[in-house]
């Protein structure tokens, strides 16, 4: 069986990822382009009975000449044939409602000479907005198949792989000519290199420092010839723009017979009258997010259970069945328990895309930008940045890499640096724990309750401390790169509920797998700390409990329980935290609670497992238990309680601002590329933490 | 010169031109990727509640800019 490679190639909003969606269906994969961080979706599906095709949907893009991070990537594998992804084949999927900007992209790869297929979708609104398209006389200009779709019912897709199938010649077309001065470069650039297509020697010579094939020497090369014939990258791009665009209006002037008819665009009007209102728009806008909001944490509740309880029961069936020893320990204490915890996190961050996709898919996330980019901008960010810090309530690592769109280096980076302090899920464990152990149970005027008040506060406590810390930023991170925003409003529309589907499931799969790898790799390092320790100490677990029992200090029926106490006491993870007891004791920590903080490496709400652990609950799912047990817990230096009003505020509070998220780092270096950006993301984290608890707990106590 | 011509910043809503040139040619290739070519007509839609950015129809779609970068764009009057 042959397999073709065809690359998928359109503007944004062109209904690219619908037409993605209904070719390949469930058959997707997602992962990274080698090298860059930009999501890459690729499907493999039958054409006919000899023939596959893997389709690559690349980032929507106007023109080969990138500005963000996504857009070189298109650059990159469209002018190098080596590369991995070079397609046999191209897709360019124009929205028919507006050609002139679809084209764009179109006449550029016509110059690259690659064979590429027109694909014209919505053409059914196209035809409500008075345009009728000439297919044939199109398809006869252009001299590249073209075929009509409809990718939100599927109509023509068969008649897409048959055209895929067929053999696709190069269009004769050559619609932009090279300035003179610079075709001996050119001609110098194509044959060194041993190019197809003059067009393509010219991107190498437009895009030198985009190219991260090129090596260099290459550069070198490349750089000579430009300075040979005084040129430099972006010269004579805003005239081809323009030449290209007059081929495009002949063309449509030809193919287009337009009555001027705009009252399909109404209706869209019409809504935007009420979302962008001064007043409507930014209270519809917040209802929105406080629906978000309610319903990531009543409807995620009982999976979460229920992952928890499954979990929990795997790990005591398979130590039932396992015999003893280090290695079945590991899975049972270690691995399973490690996977669980990443388990847990997947309906929130199911049903946060769920609406993120649906406010997409119909149009409104663009008027959020529209609505909120004078506001954010205050704050060193854009409106692009809202997206991002939303889903920084569900996890911050889908979130950052959410920023991708943003074009501007200096938005970008802030928005990456404060979305680790919006309270993200592994938190609320945490904050519920903790706001039960010191907040009364009281109603505010027999209506609000105390409780929740407190843990809306902590929210709203990480986000002000977002906006402070980007306000601050915005005055010490320098940058030459001009900020702008120049973005499509799309007409409104129902979302496609298979394409809502989809983006819930690709965006799990990356934090399954992105943060997964780290959480489980970390959750086993925090496994060995806390179960092996000095061995001389470690060995005497039995004989020192077997003693207290004997005395009859503690009962006989908690031994269990206080042997995996004791041994953790004892552990590595247990001499840090009595190592670092003198750090946080101003905060009004113990070393127990020092043990607790380490552990939450893995992920924050290891917090309150280790916490039932430490203080010997032995069965860690009753929230009650471990409650009252932290509540009896009695600090020796005072003889009061250990869990007093000012200890457990400092805690919330260093929960909240502290970056305790191997993954988040992880991920911010890759998507910062180096370690400069985490480190001093970590650095100042902690920091803010610290410092907050530290003032917290002497306000209190 | 550049001072006396008309921008798209300075339109107000329901208002229609004709794009003449760009003021300075920071950007001015993405705006024309985008659809905003000398010669075509521009209409100004509306603002966002702060006055900016602003939502305008070019070539029968809408584009969304701040007046920082409407302000690159002269029109004919």
């Amino acid at each position: 069986m042959k397999r073709l490679k065809v690359a998928l190639a359109g503007k944004p909003n062109s209904g690219k990822s619908s037409l993605f969606n209904q070719l390949t269906g469930l058959n997707q994969k997602t992962g990274n382009f080698p090298g860059v961080t930009v999501d890459k979706k690729t499907g493999i599906i039958r054409l006919d009975e000899n023939i596959q095709a893997e389709i690559i949907d690349l980032p929507g893009i106007y023109s080969l000449y990138p500005r963000s991070l996504d857009e070189k990537i298109v650059a990159e594998i469209f002018s190098d044939r080596r590369n991995n992804y070079f397609p046999n084949k191209v897709i360019l999927v124009a929205d028919a409602t507006n050609l002139q900007s679809s084209l764009l992209l179109l006449t550029q790869l016509i110059d690259l000479r690659l064979p590429t297929v027109l694909v014209l979708n919505m053409v059914d609104l196209a035809a409500k907005s008075g345009q009728n398209i000439d297919v044939i006389k199109l398809s006869q200009h252009l001299d590249l198949p073209v075929v009509l779709v409809n990718a939100r019912t599927g109509q023509g897709i068969q008649e897409l792989k048959k055209v895929l199938a067929g053999n696709i010649p190069v269009s004769r077309q050559k619609i932009y000519t090279l300035e003179k001065e610079i075709t001996p470069a050119v001609d110098e650039t194509k044959q060194h290199f041993k190019l197809e297509s003059n067009y393509e020697a010219y991107q190498y010579l437009q895009q030198v420092e985009n190219l991260s094939f090129l090596r260099e020497e290459d550069k070198v090369f490349i750089g000579s010839l430009a300075a040979q014939y005084e040129f430099f990258p972006g010269k004579y791009q805003g005239a081809e723009t323009i030449i290209r665009y007059q081929y495009i209006q002949d063309l449509l002037s030809k193919v287009v017979l337009k009555t001027a008819d705009t009252e399909w665009k109404r209706f869209s009007y019409r809504i935007d009258k009420v979302l962008t209102h001064k007043v409507w728009g930014y209270l519809i806008f917040f209802s929105i997010l406080f629906l978000i909001f309610q319903s990531i944490f009543a409807w995620a509740q009982a999976p979460m259970d229920f992952i928890d309880s499954t979990f929990a029961n795997l790990s005591n069936l398979l130590r039932d069945v396992f015999p003893e020893g280090p290695f079945f320990d590991l899975i049972t204490q270690g691995i399973i328990p490690g996977i669980g915890g990443i388990l847990i996190f997947v309906p929130q961050i199911a049903i946060l895309f769920a609406f993120i996709a649906v406010l997409e898919e119909t149009g409104y996330m663009s008027r959020v930008v529209f609505l909120m980019d004078k506001i954010m901008r205050k704050f060193g960010m854009s409106g692009k940045s809202v997206v991002p810090l939303i889903s920084g309530w569900a996890c911050a690592i889908p979130a950052i890499m959410a920023t991708r769109t943003i074009e501007n280096w200096k938005d970008r980076l802030i928005t990456i640096f404060v979305t680790p302090l919006m309270s993200c899920s592994a938190r609320l464990p945490v904050y519920a724990i903790l706001v039960a152990l010191i907040i009364p149970d009281d109603k505010l005027l027999g209506f609000f309750n105390f409780q929740g008040i407190a843990l809306m506060g902590l929210y709203l406590l990480g986000f002000l401390a977002a906006i402070v810390s980007a306000m601050v930023m915005k005055w010490i991170v320098k940058s030459n790169e001009r900020s702008y925003l120049i973005m499509e409003l799309p007409t409104y529309r129902m979302p496609k509920w298979s394409n809502v589907g989809l983006t819930i499931l690709s965006k799990t799969r990356t934090f399954v797998f992105e943060a997964g790898k780290i959480i489980l790799a970390v959750s086993i390092v925090l496994w060995v700390l806390a179960s092996y320790g000095p061995a001389q100490q470690m060995n005497q677990a039995e004989n020192a409990i077997d003693a207290r029992i004997n005395n009859n200090e503690v009962a006989a029926d908690q031994r269990e329980s206080l042997l995996m106490a004791y041994r953790l006491e004892h552990s590595y993870a247990g001499i840090i935290g009595k190592a670092i007891e003198p750090v946080i004791a101003p905060l009004g920590y113990d070393w127990k609670i020092g043990i607790a903080l380490i552990t939450s490496f893995a992920a924050r709400e290891v917090f309150v497992g280790t916490m039932a652990t430490i203080y010997s609950v032995g069965n860690t799912e009753d929230q009650t238990t471990i409650k009252s047990r932290l509540k009896a817990e009695i600090n020796p230096d005072t003889g009061g309680p250990r869990f007093t009003t000012a200890t457990g505020l400092s805690l919330l509070v260093f929960y909240t601002f502290a970056m305790q998220c191997m993954s988040t780092l992880a991920v911010v270096k890759r998507e910062t590329n180096g370690w400069k950006w985490p480190m001093i993301q970590l650095a100042y984290m902690t920091a803010l933490a610290y410092v907050s608890a530290f003032i917290v707990y002497q306000l209190f106590s | 010169m550049a001072d006396l011509a008309k921008s798209v910043a300075q339109m107000v809503p329901g208002e229609t031109a004709v794009i003449a040139g760009f003021i300075t040619d920071e950007l001015s290739n993405k705006l024309l990727e985008m659809g905003f070519l000398p010669g075509s007509v521009v209409k100004f839609n509306f603002k966002a509640p702060f006055g900016d950015p602003i939502c305008v129809s070019i070539s029968g779609y809408d584009i969304t800019l701040r007046l920082e970068e409407a302000a690159m764009i002269s029109i004919l009057n």
